[in-house]
């Protein structure tokens, strides 16, 4: 097996995770008998990135643009329609079901609905119990890994016999964590995890995230709509916007010189909780909505919403978006990005 | 009935001078249960003056949405509400709904977060601005569409009048919602309530909506009451803002008080629970424990089991807010003074795993791997 080439995301050498031109279709089909397909979603196209141990990569966009589904593809939850996941050097988008499962105590997930994805019938105990009973730890091992784990996360062990239900959206969302690291993995994928959650709520699972890393050594995938949360918590972020990463960096670099122009519009659309500096931003607003991923625009994916093509290109250059894909490489931004007319500019 | 209202400019009951439109003094809101008496709402009170915006802040439960929908006459018959709403001077708790009706839509309109939920989806879009503007004036359909188009101009949607003839399930969320504030401002009202009016969208689309308001407020010069959980939009667009917790108004002041001097150890835990955009925050200060059930509430201050600053007479006093910094900067907390230049993290505990625990764990997975 042939290792993956570095990337241009810029993670030290030997990642840990590594994902190689991703692309995951999903069939359209029509409402007949025959359910014909008509057409392909593009939900991901062309996605690679890398990440090193113990380091965390945000990644970012709104709702459609594939983040959660390259969350999943990872996993194996998702079938890939092509490219390679690496893990170490495992390639695992084509491993047996079986071979997947041995992955699993290496690579575990958290969801974002703390209400949907634990049993409501199972006691917490077990639930946190269940990845050791699948990968057959011993009972003894069991019950004091259980213990520390619901202490870790700042449950009473004592409550390991009551249901989820009894428990607060807060609270569930650090028993899917406390899960999740059961048997002790070296990456976590995070899709959305305190999306569901009051912002007084979210920071303590964001500061337990953060203690667990640093005692740990996790990898994270951070996956997330909120550019705020990624900040604080990614080292690296990666921007998608209709199935591409559009934009790659350290988080400090991305939020100060956002180089592309999508990435400067979601900077500048989220309000800052400081009312002096809020009134006096720049504000870069973008028009429309998203283009449909079932037929989306040739060249640039962005091109039929940003600002930079409707006010500042010239004829030339704008064909250039309508034909030309802009590839992912560094244009002397100091990171990748995906523009033809990339330009630093400070939003914050 | 013992008055008829007159709502015309001429007959502004309000007393000579005073420039508030809506005035909220002591509102309780409860809700009968099978497990007692829900009190979503206890004892609010809020003055919203002519032209600007009034930012409504807290987290699920706080009572924020409730707040509003009292004001508007809008709970369920279950709903017990007392205290008192006037708009221009006029009592509105306890008006008949025949009364309520004229002052809905015309002068107090609502904009709602699901924009699915507040358009009718067997009717087009151009028949819903339409049957608004004709609810309230006498008005030919054909006048009635023409102002609909412009409405929809105003809110800056694209080639208004195709618009017109889409039915919701046609549009976006951003353009729905958009025809939501169109129909709202669709009577030149004095007061616009928005519930949480960009929460379902997307953030470059909630960009969008925000400033389909900023228009709609500068075309009609309409005040607003403007409910949100996200502290960054009550922070670009509100004059002044009313923290919210457990039912109560627990801080109010202007934007400023209220971002740069909290006054509430609630409002500071909130403020230092925010990941922030610009800069690098090294530790967020969650709050610990959750709100206390609205069911049964305890007596004296509701966020005493959660507050870093509880003292004994917390649990017995509930205080009322009270001024702090200056004479409209109250907060209701018996220490308020202690919080002056009180950072976040002095006050509330940044570090949330049990460290023991977590090394034991730690140890006995090592051997493992």
């Amino acid at each position: 097996m042939t290792a993956p080439a570095a990337d241009a995301t810029g993670a030290a050498e030997a990642p840990l995770l590594s994902v190689r031109h991703l692309v995951k279709h999903f069939p359209v089909r029509s409402t007949g008998v025959l359910r014909r397909e008509i057409g392909q979603v593009h939900a991901v196209c062309d996605v690679s990135f890398d990440i090193a141990e113990g380091e965390t990569l945000g990644l970012v966009g709104e709702s459609g643009c594939g983040k959660s589904t390259t969350a999943r593809m990872l996993l194996n939850l998702q079938p890939a329609t092509s490219g390679e996941v690496y893990y170490r050097d495992i390639e695992l988008t084509r491993l047996s079901r079986r071979a997947m499962r041995a992955l699993r105590r290496e690579i575990q997930i958290v969801f974002q609905d703390p209400y949907a994805s634990l049993d409501p019938r199972m006691p917490v105990n077990e639930i946190v119990a269940e990845p050791l009973r699948i990968h057959g730890s011993g009972d003894a091992d069991r019950v004091t890994v259980v213990r520390d784990l619901l202490r870790t996360v700042g449950l009473k062990p004592e409550h390991g016999n009551r249901f989820p239900h009894e428990f607060s959206g807060g609270q569930r969302q650090r028993i899917g964590i406390a899960r999740a690291l059961a048997l002790r993995p070296n990456l976590l994928v995070l899709d959305e995890p305190v999306s569901a959650l009051d912002v007084s709520i979210q920071a303590g699972v964001l500061n337990l995230l953060d203690e667990l890393q640093a005692e740990l050594g996790l990898a994270y995938l951070f996956v997330s709509h909120d550019l705020s949360v990624v900040r604080h918590i990614a080292d690296r972020i990666a921007v998608m916007y209709l199935g591409r990463i559009v934009e790659t960096g350290p988080a400090d670099a991305l939020f100060e010189g956002p180089a592309h122009p999508y990435t400067q519009a979601l900077i500048s659309a989220i309000p800052l909780p400081d009312p002096r500096k809020e009134r006096a931003r720049e504000r870069i607003t973008v028009v429309g909505d998203v283009a449909s991923p079932v037929d989306p625009p040739s060249g640039c994916r962005f091109r039929t919403r940003c600002p930079t093509f409707a006010a500042e290109l010239d004829e030339p250059q704008r064909r250039r978006c309508v034909e030309e894909l802009p590839e992912l490489v560094i244009r002397g931004q100091g990171h990748p990005v995906a523009c033809h007319f990339a330009r630093l500019r400070s939003l914050l | 009935m013992t008055e008829r209202i007159d709502l015309s400019p001429e007959a502004d009951s309000a007393p000579p001078g005073s420039d508030a439109v809506l005035e909220v003094s002591d509102l309780t809101v409860s809700f009968p249960t099978d497990d007692g008496l829900v009190q979503a709402v206890r004892g609010v009170s809020y003055r919203l003056n002519r032209g600007e915006v009034l930012g409504i802040v807290g987290e699920s439960g706080s009572g924020k949405s409730v707040t509003s929908l009292a004001v508007m006459g809008l709970l369920a018959g279950s709903a017990r509400v007392s205290g008192s709403v006037r708009f221009r001077g006029t009592e509105l708790v306890g008006a008949s709904d025949a009364e309520l009706t004229r002052i809905r839509g015309r002068h107090i309109s609502m904009i709602f977060q699901d924009p699915m939920t507040s358009l009718n989806p067997v009717y087009t879009v151009g028949y819903q601005i339409a049957e608004a503007v004709q609810a309230h004036k006498d008005v030919s359909k054909r006048d009635a569409r023409e102002r609909a188009i412009e409405l929809l101009e105003i809110v800056r949607i694209p080639s208004p009048e195709q618009r017109l003839d889409n039915y919701p399930h046609e549009l976006s969320g951003g353009m729905r919602q958009r025809i939501v504030i169109a129909i709202a401002m669709a009577n030149d009202p004095d007061v616009i309530i928005a519930d949480e009016p960009t929460t379902a969208l997307d953030v470059t689309v909630q960009a969008q909506i925000m400033e389909a308001l900023d228009l709609a407020r500068a075309a009609t010069g309409a005040a607003m009451v403007l409910i949100t959980h996200d502290l960054g939009v009550i922070a670009g667009q509100a004059d002044r803002v009313v923290v919210m917790y457990a039912g109560k108004l627990v801080e109010t002041g202007t934007a400023e008080d209220v971002f740069y001097a909290p006054r509430m150890p609630y409002t500071l835990g909130l403020l230092g629970s925010l990941p922030r955009l610009d800069r690098r925050t090294e530790r967020l200060t969650p709050i610990g424990g959750a709100p206390p059930s609205v069911v049964h509430m305890p007596p004296g201050c509701p966020f005493t089991p959660r507050c870093p600053l509880a003292q004994p007479v917390c649990e017995t006093e509930e205080p009322e807010p009270a001024p702090t910094t200056g004479p409209d900067h109250l907060a209701a907390c018996h220490f308020s003074e202690r919080l002056a230049g009180v950072e976040p993290a002095d006050l509330f505990a940044t570090h949330v795993t049990d460290e023991t625990a977590l090394a034991e764990f730690a140890r006995e997975t090592e051997k493992r791997s």
